[in-house]
């Protein structure tokens, strides 16, 4: 399991010296750096930095620009007016109302089926791993090293591959075109599990476990009282991590989905895209799309910024304490 | 797991194989099988969508049904079909050109920020941080829906800013331009979730070796390519093999794109689409599942293969 755990490598050991990977002199011990952080980082005066980090950015930021942009405007300023600014006419409120008679509001109903997906298969995917986490983190049963290496490599495994797999299998027993279809395969996740593992190994202390079993507690009051508090960040980021990348699957709805009321926002704007490319005018709904794709991001841009601790706490997870 | 609460071995056999870790009581024993209770629901969701649909995939793999005979057990016949099918062989070709060329673009975009932003602390920097990151939060199928507006002749700034240049339009969705589109929009959406991980990766190093290597008169750049990089080995290691796994499977943003390019982007552009078609568009399941296994024991092969080579790097043992 050290293949996915940076800090094998990533911090040094303070028994071992400082030469082999660096090329330093062996004889610095840590008592020369108590100066601490000093010298780490410069102050903003860099500007050759600066400007590469800005071009960056620009280039990061300037299509996110263009959908907010174009989702104020109507088909036609879609095509007439300049990409990255507003047109005359600010159709936005336009758009929304569009976007509520087109089809009957059918892509009102796909941002609650996205919703739907994307919680119910991030709780339970979480739940899971929380489950599995602790057991893996905290009991030394018979077969743990054995499993959790088979997870571990089921990491490895294209999830995609197990799209067709998993619809044949799904449609056996009937249970294709339906809402479980996307939320029972969204359970899985090895990945979380095994953050779950190294956060509990870490943040819950066997002499607090201990502790709580002498004073008499069961093995679930145990797990309930003692270990969940402190688990509380690692269990915000799998729950994160788990919702966003439901929400965000395309693969497997497109694979298990065909009636168009079930579809997630993402099958059904690709739909509706597909149809405006191919079809004739009345099919063509440009701004419904633009404006569509701006209104079902916001949720998550408006997470990333408010969550942004947890968003990457998930990728630190291993590497910082 | 219910066969091991029946048999409580005797505590000589405990002593011998239990006590360096649990002290050897049979308490201990009997409290460790709680870590099963504990695991046990997520095993059941990992046999049951996990394991059984890869054996059911190969199983399927192994039958052959034709409207005519109906279906018959064919073996292997299925993989000597796919290993020698032109649109299976020229759709793993392609991805992994996709690979060869978009992940080192991907790591050294990422690379090159994180070393950047870790000698920096200014509000600025922690903005442009933000931006670079931002895109990960946007789901690929609609970060591909955006980036096909923006490369339509019709909707797309193209000619604006290459105009303003005196340049013609690229054509960005025709068959010679689409390799370098594709990659420009996986680019954009992971670069900066990779360089969140680079740069997570090189916060935690030790800043008092960075002291140690100004004392010996390193500068920035003797810094950053022979301290940081070497100890964020393990970190790289880790994006690159997410990174191939990843462009193996390339399915969302070619698809998207499929319906502004039609003439660039064909069914069968890369091995997943290939498998999807034959299942949904020709109802060809036993050989779809053919390919899309073979395709995972590639991908699943190749990540090993890769761990294996980078060994030293990873600290794997």
């Amino acid at each position: 399991m050290s293949i996915f755990s940076p800090r094998t490598t990533g911090s040094v050991d303070p028994a071992e010296p400082l030469t082999t990977a660096t090329g330093l002199p062996s004889h610095v011990d840590r008592s020369v750096h108590r100066g601490g952080r000093r010298g780490r980082r410069t102050g903003s005066r860099r500007i050759g930095s600066h400007v590469f980090l800005i071009i960056l950015a620009i280039y990061f930021i300037v299509p996110i620009w263009w959908l907010v942009v174009a989702s104020t405007k109507d088909t036609s300023g879609l095509f007439s007016s300049p990409a990255f600014w507003f047109d005359d006419n600010f159709a936005f409120f336009d758009n929304i109302a569009g976007l509520f008679s087109h089809q009957g509001g059918i892509y009102w109903r796909w941002l609650g089926n996205s919703f739907l997906y994307a919680f119910a298969g991030g709780i339970g995917a979480t739940i899971l791993a929380v489950l599995a986490g602790y057991g893996f983190a905290k009991y030394n049963f018979r077969g743990r090293n054995g499993v959790f290496t088979v997870i571990l490599g089921s990491v490895m495994v294209p999830l995609t591959a197990l799209v067709i797999p998993t619809f044949m299998l799904l449609s056996q027993y009937g249970i294709i075109n339906t809402p479980w279809a996307v939320i029972l395969p969204s359970l899985l996740s090895p990945f979380g599990v095994y953050l779950m593992r190294v956060y509990t190994q870490d943040a819950v202390p066997d002499e607090m476990l201990e502790a709580a079993r002498i004073d008499g507690a069961g093995e679930l009051r145990t797990f309930f009282q003692v270990a969940l508090p402190l688990l509380r960040p690692a269990i915000v980021t799998v729950l994160l991590l788990s919702v966003v990348g439901t929400w965000n699957n395309f693969f497997l709805p497109l694979a298990v989905l065909t009636d168009p009321n079930l579809l997630p926002v993402t099958v059904g704007l690709n739909r509706w895209t597909a149809l405006s490319n191919a079809g004739a005018g009345g099919e063509q709904v440009w701004n419904l799309i633009t404006s569509g794709a701006f209104i079902s991001v916001l949720p998550l841009i408006l997470s990333f910024l408010f969550l942004q601790r947890y968003w990457q706490g998930g990728l630190s997870l291993g590497s910082i304490k | 797991m219910t066969t091991q609460t029946t048999t409580a071995p005797p505590p000589a056999a405990v002593g011998r194989s239990r006590a360096p870790r649990s002290g050897g009581s049979t308490l201990v024993r009997r409290r460790q099988r709680w870590g099963w209770l504990f695991v046990v629901p997520f095993l059941v969701v990992f046999a049951l969508l996990l394991i059984f649909p890869l054996f059911y995939a190969f199983g399927m793999s192994l039958f052959t049904s034709t409207l005519a005979t109906g279906t018959d057990f064919t073996g292997l016949a299925n993989y000597g079909k796919a290993f020698t099918d032109p649109l299976f062989l020229e759709g793993m070709l392609r991805v992994l050109g996709f690979a060869v060329v978009m992940i080192p673009t991907q790591l050294l975009v990422a690379l090159a920020a994180a070393l950047v932003l870790d000698t920096l602390v200014s509000r600025l920097s922690k903005l442009s941080r933000l931006f670079i990151f931002v895109p990960y939060a946007i789901p690929g199928v609609i970060g591909a829906l955006m980036w096909s507006f923006l490369y339509s002749p019709r909707f797309g700034p193209g000619a604006t800013i290459f105009g303003a240049f005196g340049l013609p339009t690229p054509e960005f969705l025709a068959p010679d331009s689409i390799f370098g589109s594709l990659v420009n929009i996986v680019t954009w959406q992971w670069a900066g979730y990779y360089m969140v991980v680079i740069y997570a990766a090189l916060r935690s190093i030790d800043p008092s070796i960075y002291e140690a290597a100004r004392i010996d008169g390193a500068n920035g750049w003797q810094t950053a390519i022979g301290i940081k990089v070497p100890m964020i080995s393990s970190s790289m290691v880790m994006v690159v093999m997410f990174a191939l796994i990843g462009t193996l499977q390339f399915f969302t943003e070619p698809v998207v794109l499929r319906s502004v390019a039609q003439g660039a982007i064909d069914a069968a552009y890369t091995p997943n689409m290939y498998a999807f078609s034959l299942a949904f568009s020709y109802s060809q399941f036993n050989y779809a599942a053919a390919i899309a296994f073979s395709l995972g024991a590639l991908v699943f092969a190749g990540s090993f293969v890769f761990l294996f080579l980078t060994r030293k790097q990873s600290g794997l043992k």
